[in-house]
């Protein structure tokens, strides 16, 4: 049952961290806006998340029965890839960060944050009643 | 939990953006100071901004790496009376253009802005976040 627990409530767990990472990396955009030759960054979501779920889906741990078997690569699991953002429109200084883009994208990551932790919260509320009948 | 980041890089914008404003307001004031405490005439001073690694998830804030004096030519005016004056009458007076400060000015308080609005949103994920499970 534990594991049960832990399977409802990895996808929005996962997905969430991805959420806050885009917010973190879509907030460096904007501060960055007035810096010379500074590229804009995004992640892939749905491909990141496609990536995490199917990371997390397995066992923690491979057996291996010679010290010859390859292990997979060690953490990074929370790191999606890194993307440059094409600019519609070239500047002088080579700044690559579209303000109305990435407000644009800003909020809309935002929605989808609270969206997810609107979802986690009915699951937990779910599962409360479950507990207290 | 990387959401507490974007305070960091929100206020190391607002930071930078501040200095920004700063020296806009330095450069406006002293447009017409035709001396200053070296002697010579202001020189217009120019923020240099960097990017600034605030985390290992790729994203990252800002700071301001120097503040450079503007190399371009001092203007001449002629004022054969002001004590400053050459032989020919001139007066070498500061290199500020007050057009491109406005500007900057302009430009710095609308990116405090986007920094202040990207710190409320984040201030309002992280409350939504604890109200998780209530």
């Amino acid at each position: 049952m534990i594991s049960k627990l832990d399977e409802t409530l990895n996808f929005h767990h996962q997905a969430l961290n991805l959420r806050t990472q885009r917010q973190q990396i879509l907030a460096g955009n904007i501060a960055n806006a007035d810096v010379p030759q500074f590229k804009a960054r995004d992640i892939d979501f749905s491909k990141a998340l496609k990536a995490a779920q199917s990371q997390g889906a397995g066992s923690t741990a491979l057996n291996v029965t010679s010290p010859r078997h390859l292990l997979p690569a060690a953490g990074g699991s929370a790191g999606a890839d890194l993307l440059y953002r094409l600019p519609h429109q070239d500047s002088v200084d080579g700044n690559t960060v579209d303000m109305d883009v990435e407000r644009a994208q800003f909020a809309d990551n935002a929605i989808h944050v609270e969206a997810n932790l609107t979802f986690l919260n009915s699951q937990l509320k779910a599962m409360l009643a479950a507990i207290q009948g | 939990m990387s959401l507490f980041n974007v305070f960091d890089i929100a206020s190391s914008a607002m930071a930078a953006q501040s200095q920004r404003l700063n020296v806009v307001a330095s450069n406006l004031s002293n447009a017409d100071s035709a001396t200053s405490s070296n002697g010579q005439p202001y020189r217009a001073r120019q923020v240099v901004f960097a990017t600034a690694d605030v985390s290992a998830q790729g994203a990252s804030g800002v700071k301001v790496a120097g503040v450079t004096e503007d190399q371009s030519p001092m203007k001449k005016i002629y004022e054969p009376k002001h004590p400053l004056a050459d032989k020919e009458g001139y007066v070498t007076m500061p290199n500020v253009n007050v057009v491109e400060e406005m500007v900057n000015m302009i430009s710095a308080s609308r990116s405090y802005q986007n920094s202040v609005d990207m710190m409320n949103t984040a201030k309002t994920l992280l409350l939504k976040t604890l109200t998780l499970g209530q």
